[in-house]
């Protein structure tokens, strides 16, 4: 069992980071983020070809996490490999000490850094969350039986906030069903709209990890408001950011009032920190978990 | 309808050059082509200009009737024999399926003039939308008539996905989530609450797609 789902199945509140690894085949970066946030975190995303930009895979980079001795959430998109790689990877993963996974859609190749590349999605990402329960049941996709099954804690994302919001919640209900034992949300900014997330699936059994991003800079808000899909700042927010005297540390009290609100809300908080690294601790110090 | 729209002119050039033409024959289509305003009459006539301009004599011109018909092509050719013999190349306006038609038919080297797109819908009079990708396993009754895998820009079967923002599309955000369309008119028509679509069965959709029905009628082959 990893210590991601025995955590959160207990009721513990759980921190979750989150790593992209590098493109190319140096990991001192990657290495040195890990062990900047590890110690704080019960797991860390190793993302997949994040942005649909081209990075070292997360498999290898999800085992080098494991070496260091820290539990890697494997990530999963359905962008760029056919159901048969997809579950391939999905055997290798078990094969390789990765017991948790989440399971996402993935960008559009056109929003990356290939955008020529013909983007897969040969299955979605509620369909591979069948496979890899099927998978934890010791069958592959077609029924055939595994020589040795696996055992993952399987994940899926959502977002509270997306509106219709009836119909993005249907969504999250039907991976409830595929086999999502945790959610892992995109950025909050409204905590009420993460309560109507929270009342609506934690009956359905699921655990919600609150996203809270570190918004950095100024310019890190308008990249996320400009280039990345499914998110907005808020107006209020962006202007708090933006006419702070240190953006950064502005950035750091607001995600440690989010950290804080969350945890009345939340299972755990998954910390995007857009390279802020350093701030993991502060942040959780400050709303009260470490 | 298949839509199509002008190639690239440096290519068509490019092309000719190739095999060092300097007579050309071209051929368009009354069908579709024609409805598209890309291999008309009127577009043969502009392409004859272009080329004439460009240097090139124009051996002769034609409309086939509908020039993915493979006897009515070979029909169309053989009235215009004498141009063709002129001709160092043949340029065609017409889908992909009525350039290889073309090429079937004469011995000279077949060139395309237009770019096969998408078989469209015509919403009016111009406009086309691309609305059915001919996949063979269609699930429009699972979708209140609305295709996710051609309109859904990342063809999923279940959304949507987690780029949808205030029903929009992320990746065309200008056009309403596609997922979003679906579920709506399914509540709309009391049919909500749809299971979790399967994974789609590409296997019905293996190339070169096939229909014969001289064969089933014999009883033969599907």
């Amino acid at each position: 069992m990893s210590r991601l789902s025995d955590a959160l199945e207990r009721g513990e509140f759980v921190v979750t980071g989150e790593i992209a690894p590098p493109l190319g085949t140096d990991l001192a970066a990657m290495r040195h983020s890990i062990e900047t946030i590890g110690p704080y975190c019960h797991a860390i995303n190793i993302t997949d070809n994040q942005g649909a930009s081209l990075h070292l895979s997360s498999l290898a980079a999800s085992r080098a996490a494991l070496e260091m001795g820290f539990e890697p959430i494997f990530q999963q998109t359905c962008r760029d490999r056919n159901r048969l790689a997809l579950q391939s990877d999905l055997l290798a993963a078990w094969t390789l000490g990765l017991e948790n996974v989440l399971i996402v859609t993935g960008d559009d190749p056109r929003s990356g850094d290939h955008p020529e590349a013909k983007g897969v999605f040969d299955l979605d990402s509620t369909q591979l969350l069948e496979v890899a329960a099927q998978m934890n049941a010791g069958t592959d996709m077609i029924g055939r039986p595994l020589k040795g099954g696996t055992d993952f804690y399987l994940g899926a994302a959502m977002f509270p906030e997306a509106e219709p919001w009836d119909i993005q919640l249907l969504r999250a209900a039907r991976k409830v069903e595929a086999g999502a034992r945790f959610f892992q949300t995109q950025a909050i900014f409204d905590i009420t709209k993460l309560e109507r997330a929270v009342d609506a699936l934690r009956p359905m059994g699921a655990k919600i990890i609150a996203g809270v991003l570190v918004l950095r800079s100024a310019r890190a808000v308008d990249f996320i408001n400009e280039r990345l899909a499914g998110l907005m700042v808020p107006e209020e927010i962006g202007a708090r950011i933006k006419s702070a005297d240190n953006a950064a540390a502005e950035a750091i009290k607001l995600a440690t009032e989010q950290v804080r609100a969350a945890r009345e809300v939340a299972d755990g908080v998954h910390i995007m920190t857009l390279g802020l690294d350093d701030a993991v601790p502060e942040i959780l110090a400050g709303a009260g978990l470490s | 309808m298949i839509i199509t729209r002008p190639r690239d002119w440096g290519r068509i050039k490019a092309n000719l050059a190739d095999v060092d033409a300097k007579s050309v024959f071209i051929m368009g289509c009354g069908q579709c082509a024609t409805v598209a305003s890309t291999g008309g009459e009127k577009e043969v006539l502009q392409a004859k200009t272009a080329l004439e301009q460009a240097g090139y004599a124009v051996s002769g011109w034609a409309v086939g009737e509908v020039t993915c018909h493979s006897g009515g092509t070979k029909l169309e050719t053989r009235k215009h024999f004498g141009d063709l013999e002129a001709a160092d190349a043949v340029l065609v306006l017409s889908c992909g399926a009525g350039v290889q038609t073309v090429a079937d038919s004469v011995k000279k080297p077949v060139f395309p003039g237009l770019e096969s797109v998408f078989l469209g819908n015509v919403v009016r009079h111009g406009v086309f939308e691309e609305r059915c990708q001919m996949c063979g396993d269609c699930v429009l009754d699972k979708t209140a008539g609305i295709c996710p895998v051609t309109t859904c820009p990342k063809g999923l079967l279940n959304g949507p996905c987690g780029g949808m923002w205030n029903g929009k599309c992320e990746v065309l955000r200008d056009r309403d989530c596609t997922h979003v369309r679906i579920q709506r008119r399914l509540i709309e028509q009391g049919r909500g609450g749809t299971k979790v679509l399967p994974a789609k069965d590409y296997s019905k959709k293996l190339k070169p797609g096939s229909v014969n029905l001289r064969e089933s009628k014999k009883g033969g082959a599907k």
